[in-house]
């Protein structure tokens, strides 16, 4: 689904925090990541996309969704960029618009089975939804 | 010693274990930890977009209570000691975040500044009763169990503000094994992440994650290995059967040591 209205990069470098001009393209973030076979983008190009403006491309793609913040790439990154910021605010871009929740209530029952902690259900409405 | 305590929405439900042998361990351990009289679910997640402000207000008013008690606020759920520990750093060092909170709060009275001192209930055993006070009181020393930690990745991370060990090379869990009687195993896999949340959508993720976990864990000796969030423990347990390695909650093993599991 297309973007209702455009996030510019420097929405995405605000809500975030991050300055993608101190990467130093080590690509340690995507080898640290634990969901890099998940991912169309990986965090180091996350950083180089947002740098070029890029944002339409990543708010589109699956890849932000596959984000576990685990926080590997904020620790081991060598320049403190801190990736996973970074998919964070795009995430935030699109669920922040009207009608783009990545997950709706309806859609929760038909994936609770009776182990699954309360923890995961409200991080992942936290991460999936506005 | 007395203690506020924050036990969270899933350790009221779901990990009631984790918590029921936390308290049991630290009332014999000489510890009181008593539950602030009211608290919301801390969000589960530390917001990383740094204009989420609403998300923080629950952990805040929880550590406001606490520090009205003139207690040190002890978490055990991974997840609420990252959050919560997160957002008393926060009220610490972020005007921005400060300012803004406060004002939420001024309305129920509340203005706080990040006083309080948050720990986890392994920073407690480590730093205020110590390991080997914990191992004199040892009553069934677990000899011979091969154990891992693992750590996922909330405990640790960021490790700037969580402070509670080595990111990389952590300790604090292998000593408590050890305190406790039995051998401590390392594996590369136990600072890796689970899957976490993933698994309400894709159980495909977790599921190759807690097999890389398992098998490293296995091939380096483990029998079991231990955590303190319940989510680890669920994308864990869900696929460890078959591989020879137990999941278990570390305040279980807690327990069962110092001769206060139940039934025991
Ligand atoms: S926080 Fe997200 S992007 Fe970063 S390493 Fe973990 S899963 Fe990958
Ligand atoms: S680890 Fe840091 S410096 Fe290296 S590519 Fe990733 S963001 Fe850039
Ligand atoms: S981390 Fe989990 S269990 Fe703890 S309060 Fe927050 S959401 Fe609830
Ligand atoms: S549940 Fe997974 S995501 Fe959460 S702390 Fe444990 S390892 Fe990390």
């Amino acid at each position: 689904m297309a973007s209702t209205y455009t996030v510019t990069k420097e929405q995405i470098l605000s809500i975030s925090g991050v300055d993608p001009l101190k990467c130093m393209r080590c690509g340690k973030c995507s080898a640290t990541c634990p969901s890099y076979d998940e991912m169309e983008y990986h965090p180091h190009q996350f950083v180089a996309m947002v740098e070029k403006g890029e944002i339409e491309k990543l708010m589109d793609s699956p890849s932000i969704y596959k984000c576990m913040s685990c926080m590997a790439c904020i620790q081991r990154c060598p320049r403190q960029v801190e990736p996973a910021k970074l998919v964070e605010a795009i995430r935030l871009g699109v669920t922040r618009q009207q009608e783009r929740n990545h997950l709706k209530p309806d859609d929760i029952p038909a994936l609770l089975d009776p182990e699954l902690p309360q923890q995961a259900i409200v991080s992942a409405m936290r991460k999936y939804t506005k | 010693m007395k203690y506020s305590y924050f036990p969270g929405c899933t350790l009221k439900n779901k990990a009631q274990e984790l918590d029921r042998y936390g308290r049991d361990a630290a009332a014999a351990l000489g510890i009181e930890l008593e539950e602030l009289p009211q608290w919301q679910c801390c969000g589960g997640v530390y917001p990383l977009s740094h204009d989420e402000i609403a998300i923080k207000l629950s952990s805040v008013r929880a550590l406001a209570a606490a520090r009205d008690d003139g207690a040190a606020l002890v978490t055990l759920c991974s997840a609420c000691h990252n959050v919560i520990k997160q957002v008393n750093h926060d009220m610490q060092t972020d005007d921005y975040v400060i300012t803004r909170v406060n004002n939420y709060l001024a309305e129920d009275g509340i203005a706080y500044n990040g006083e309080t001192k948050v720990l986890h209930y392994l920073e407690l055993l480590r730093d205020e009763i110590g390991f080997d006070e914990i191992k004199q009181k040892v009553a069934a020393p677990l000899k011979g169990q091969k154990i891992g930690a693992y750590y996922g990745c909330l405990l640790l991370r960021p490790s700037g503000v969580m402070a509670m060990d080595d990111p990389e090379h952590p300790m604090i869990m292998e000593d408590l094994i050890a305190a406790l009687g039995a051998q401590p195993v390392v594996y590369a896999q136990r600072n890796e992440c689970c899957g976490g949340y993933l698994t309400l959508e894709d159980k495909s993720i977790p599921e190759k994650r807690a097999a890389a976990i398992l098998e490293n864990a296995r091939a380096q000796g483990a029998e079991t290995i231990i955590t303190a969030c319940p989510l680890c423990y669920y994308n864990l347990k869900k696929h460890a059967a078959g591989t020879g390695v137990e999941v278990k909650y570390f305040t279980e093993l807690l327990a069962q040591a110092l001769g206060v599991k139940e039934g025991e």
